[in-house]
């Protein structure tokens, strides 16, 4: 099926058309509060079939009779849950008429990363023309895609056009009951992207957010869902190096992964939402439920760079259901200034022979707290299996923290599980070394703090890797003490 | 009826007044003790630092709480279970109450005593009202309810420069006089500066009548002293134990606690190290075997308080049949404890696949200069070692045996009573199921 010009515009008027319904209500925005009507006008509103809208009413039950979760490292202001808008039409008018309007500071790291211009535009909110560059590579992905019978599309067009594989997995992985967060997002979720490879296809390009910036604007309540039939294999790009200055201040987004016989997926995340101002006030606050299931010899592998977010409460996890299935984790996380990130990862052992790897990197400056919190779980019938973990913390400053919480169970006696963790500053040596060889104390941090991210840097796609990289440095700016 | 056993301590509580003075300083200390408990009852699983260990069951347990009189033992029908090899110092409680005959307490340059005098006597006033339940937690449900009745134990005072000419035995015996008997010995140790002592306390029941026991130590270590605490835990499997020991160092100070559980239904260290001083060293150690349903449960809590301090921590664990072993090891290094070095290990191996492991070692690091390092393993004895001595002859049983101790060496090495060892290691020996000389 070939791809004209002629049906992009048309996408792209339909899409317009899209965001033209929500206008067609009376406000864009509902009210504040979240009951039972506020649950179903959501579903409503996304024209929802009914079975989706009862879905939702269920998860609202449970996150009713549920508390907030108190056990987190990470001290803040709770959100007041009847003072958020729960549905706001994504936003179509521009914020900005150019880019002079724009923070010339957000600019400045723009431009470090090395981000287009035109990029720019849309990530900080600029009015854009259609940029036939990034819209053509938009869709030769749509054309390859689609032939190979890979679908990919937000949350909300999968409800209407794939009933049936959303029925069949959605809430597999990640219940509604699941934890408190899972449980609101399952109620109110807005929207986010789905993606199914058929069996034994080899996703030919990694699905990243590069194509999804086309897409609608995804809101606070992300759900995604990625389902690699047998023998697939597909790479997942979420998020982006650039700042955004999201205006939401609670993100509770649940991802869910299906890997089934034999597939693999590959899920790369780079967080950079805003972390509050220097003195800690403002910020985005975190809360994501990331979840996957290995089906026999399947492999999950989740790799994340975290560097922004006020408050982040994240523990991507694998459950290794199938015999010889495989679980990594992959993990960078910064927090500068009034950060606190709790976050890490489980593995739940259940099939023969299964294996997980968590390699954690975690680099505290300012008045940061960061803590990684995992579960390693071998259940009885789990035989051979096998983990190693670790966990490393940096410390810069003596004004930070730095916490380590693993749980690691086993039950079987086959079990081999290795987990190891230090914490450490940077030597006062190895600057020294540095700055003898001309290289600035600045440069130098950054250098040292590569050095010690490599192994979870070199698990990104490579483009990713050398923006994640930048943002490293950017992240620590001014943290030397 | 069921049977609520908070409901029974709290409306003991209003008996055991009857029995101490409460006019006493210290009983205000019990009143505050008893109010928490009250508040607080029996910790549940839902608390984080009772997640895998359950009291659910003994607190369906009638226990009585005041024994009555109790049968006198001989010397030699016990003999066995001191460490009779060597001359030591006892003090020694039969069913909780204090065993003259079995003793040997001393007051000639250091006292090893009597809780129960320590508490009445206005000679050690001024020491109690110093060290009496300073190190302990005022929060935790169980210390709070040791706090609250207590009233026997043993009570050590080691003047500066002074170290007791033999180590100090604190044995407890329970001989079954009671269908199901609740202990709460308190034990205070007091090391003023540059004294030295070793103590070695143990646990026996005599029949396999249920007991619980809920002791509370505090080991007050000042500049420059050595406290060596050896840990015996090889009670019968109806018994339990709950143990907590709350130290307290100041600079320049080292205290070793090492604890090897073997037997026992339930068994729950709560071992917890305050560092207020710098240049400390802190060590905890602990081997622990266990088969059948045992369940031991280690929660250990090293305190950097100050700089240039280190700790150490190794604990080993051998898991057979329907065992339950768990591992909670935290560290906590303040902001101001720059160049604190803290170490903590964990080894476990699981012999069987009914038997169960969670261990959480866990750091808290507020200081950027330091080192810090846990390591924890789960696994199984090495299969070419074990091919290699059974290739030379070795039959598996013992061969096996033979790598277990290797195992267990960096425990056993630091004990520093030879008798002792020989003694743990010949006790390892039977929990193993083999006939070794250990004749060192």
């Amino acid at each position: 099926m070939a791809y004209t010009e002629e049906e992009l515009k048309k996408e792209l008027e339909t899409k317009e058309y899209e965001y033209g319904f929500y206008t067609d209500i009376e406000s864009d925005t509902l009210p504040k509060g979240l009951n039972e009507d506020i649950v179903i006008a959501i579903s409503k509103k996304k024209e929802e079939p009914g079975w989706m809208t009862a879905w939702r009413l269920q998860a609202f039950q449970a996150w009713k009779q549920m508390e907030e979760p108190e056990w987190a490292n990470v001290q803040y202001k709770k959100p007041d849950f009847q003072d958020i808008s729960y549905y706001s039409a994504p936003n179509k008018k521009p914020k900005y008429d150019s880019l002079d309007e724009v923070d010339p500071e957000l600019l400045d790291t723009f431009k470090r990363l090395g981000i287009s211009i035109d990029e720019q535009k849309k990530l900080a909110g600029v009015a854009v023309d259609i940029v036939m560059d990034s819209v053509s590579v938009a869709t030769t992905f749509k054309a390859t895609l689609a032939e190979k019978g890979i679908i990919f599309c937000s949350i909300s067009e999968a409800i209407k056009e794939h009933p049936e594989l959303v029925k069949k997995y959605l809430g597999t992985v990640v219940p509604q009951k699941d934890n408190y967060y899972a449980a609101l997002n399952s109620a109110v979720f807005s929207d986010g992207s789905f993606c199914y490879i058929p069996k034994g296809v080899r996703c030919p390009m990694e699905l990243s957010t590069y194509f999804r910036i086309n897409q609608a604007g995804t809101g606070q309540f992300e759900r995604t869902l990625v389902i690699a039939d047998e023998g697939s294999y597909v790479s997942y790009l979420e998020g982006c190096t650039a700042p955004s200055r999201d205006e939401n201040q609670l993100h509770a987004a649940v991802v869910e992964l299906i890997a089934l016989d034999d597939a693999e997926i590959k899920y790369s995340t780079v967080q950079n939402w805003f972390p509050g101002d220097k003195e800690g006030h403002g910020g985005v606050y975190n809360f994501v439920t990331k979840r996957g299931l290995c089906e026999r010899n399947a492999k999950i592998s989740w790799t994340q760079v975290e560097t922004g977010s006020a408050i982040t409460w994240k523990y991507p996890s694998c459950v290794l259901k199938g015999d010889n299935s495989i679980g990594e984790f992959y993990s960078i996380a910064v927090t500068n200034n009034y950060q606190q990130a709790d976050t890490g990862t489980k593995m739940i052992h259940l099939g023969k022979n299964t294996r997980s790897t968590i390699i954690s990197k975690g680099i505290s400056a300012g008045q940061s707290q960061n803590s990684y919190r995992g579960l390693v779980q071998v259940n009885s019938r789990a035989e051979n299996a096998r983990n190693f973990s670790q966990c490393d913390s940096l410390l810069m400053g003596n004004n930070c923290g730095a916490h380590t919480f693993p749980y690691i169970e086993a039950k079987n006696k086959s079990a081999q599980i290795e987990h190891e963790a230090t914490t450490s500053k940077i030597g006062e040596d190895q600057i020294f070394y540095c700055n003898q060889r001309g290289i600035d104390t600045e440069k130098a941090i950054a250098l040292i703090v590569n050095g010690f991210s490599k192994e979870v840097l070199n698990k990104l796609p490579m483009e990713f890797a050398v923006e994640a990289q930048k943002l490293l440095e950017i992240s620590l700016e001014g943290s030397v003490g | 009826m069921a049977i609520d056993l908070k409901e029974k301590l709290v409306s003991s509580f209003m008996a055991f007044e009857n029995r101490v003075n409460i006019d006493d300083p210290v009983h205000e200390i019990r009143v505050g003790a008893m109010k928490n408990f009250e508040a607080r009852g029996f910790p549940t699983n839902k608390e984080e630092a009772w997640k895998y260990t359950s009291l659910r069951k003994l607190e369906k347990t009638n226990f009585s709480v005041f024994p009555k009189k109790s049968k006198t033992l001989g010397y030699k029908d016990v003999k066995n279970h001191f460490l009779h090899e060597i001359d030591t110092y006892k003090i020694v409680f039969v069913d909780g109450v204090f065993s003259s005959n079995l003793s040997e307490t001393t007051h000639e340059g250091v006292d090893v005593c009597l809780m129960s005098s320590a508490l009445t006597k206005p000679m050690y006033r001024q020491l109690i009202e110093l060290y009496f339940n300073k190190a302990a937690s005022k929060e935790e449900h169980l210390t709070s309810l040791n706090t609250a009745f207590s009233k026997e134990g043993a009570y050590i005072y080691i003047p500066k420069n002074k170290a007791p000419l033999k180590p100090i035995e604190i044995v407890h015996f329970a001989t079954g006089k009671e269908a199901s008997l609740m202990l709460q010995p308190r034990n205070l140790v007091i090391a003023e500066e540059n004294a030295e002592l070793q103590i070695i306390e143990s646990h026996f029941s005599l029949t396999d009548n249920e007991i619980l026991t809920n002791a509370v130590t505090e080991i007050f270590a000042a500049e420059n002293a050595i406290v060596d605490y050896y840990k015996v835990q090889n009670d019968r499997h109806t018994s339990s134990l709950i143990d907590n020991t709350y130290i307290a160092q100041k600079s320049k100070s080292t205290v070793r606690v090492h604890t090897f559980s073997f037997g026992g239904k339930l068994t729950r260290n709560n071992l917890n190290f305050y560092q207020h001083g710098s240049h400390i060293d802190s060590t905890l150690k602990g081997v622990t075997i266990i088969g059948e349903k045992q369940h031991v449960d280690h929660h250990t809590l090293v305190h950097h308080q100050q700089p240039d301090s280190e700790s150490h921590q190794d604990y080993k664990g051998i898991y057979g049949e329907k065992s339950t072993g768990v591992f909670n090891g935290k560290i906590i290094v303040d902001k101001i404890a720059q160049k604190t070095n803290a170490f903590q290990q964990n080894n476990n191996i699981l012999i069987s696949d009914k038997a169960t492991i969670n261990t959480k070692p866990q750091l808290e690091i507020f200081a950027d200069d330091v080192k810090c390092s846990h390591g924890c393993t789960i696994g199984q004895l090495d299969e070419d070692a074990m091919f290699y001595l059974q290739s030379r002859g070795i039959p598996k049983k013992e061969a096996t045996a033979l790598l277990m101790y290797a195992f267990t060496d960096d425990v056993m090495s630091s004990v520093r009573i030879p008798e002792l060892k020989n003694r743990i290691n010949n006790l390892i020996a039977e929990k193993l199921g083999v006939k070794m000389g250990f004749d060192l």
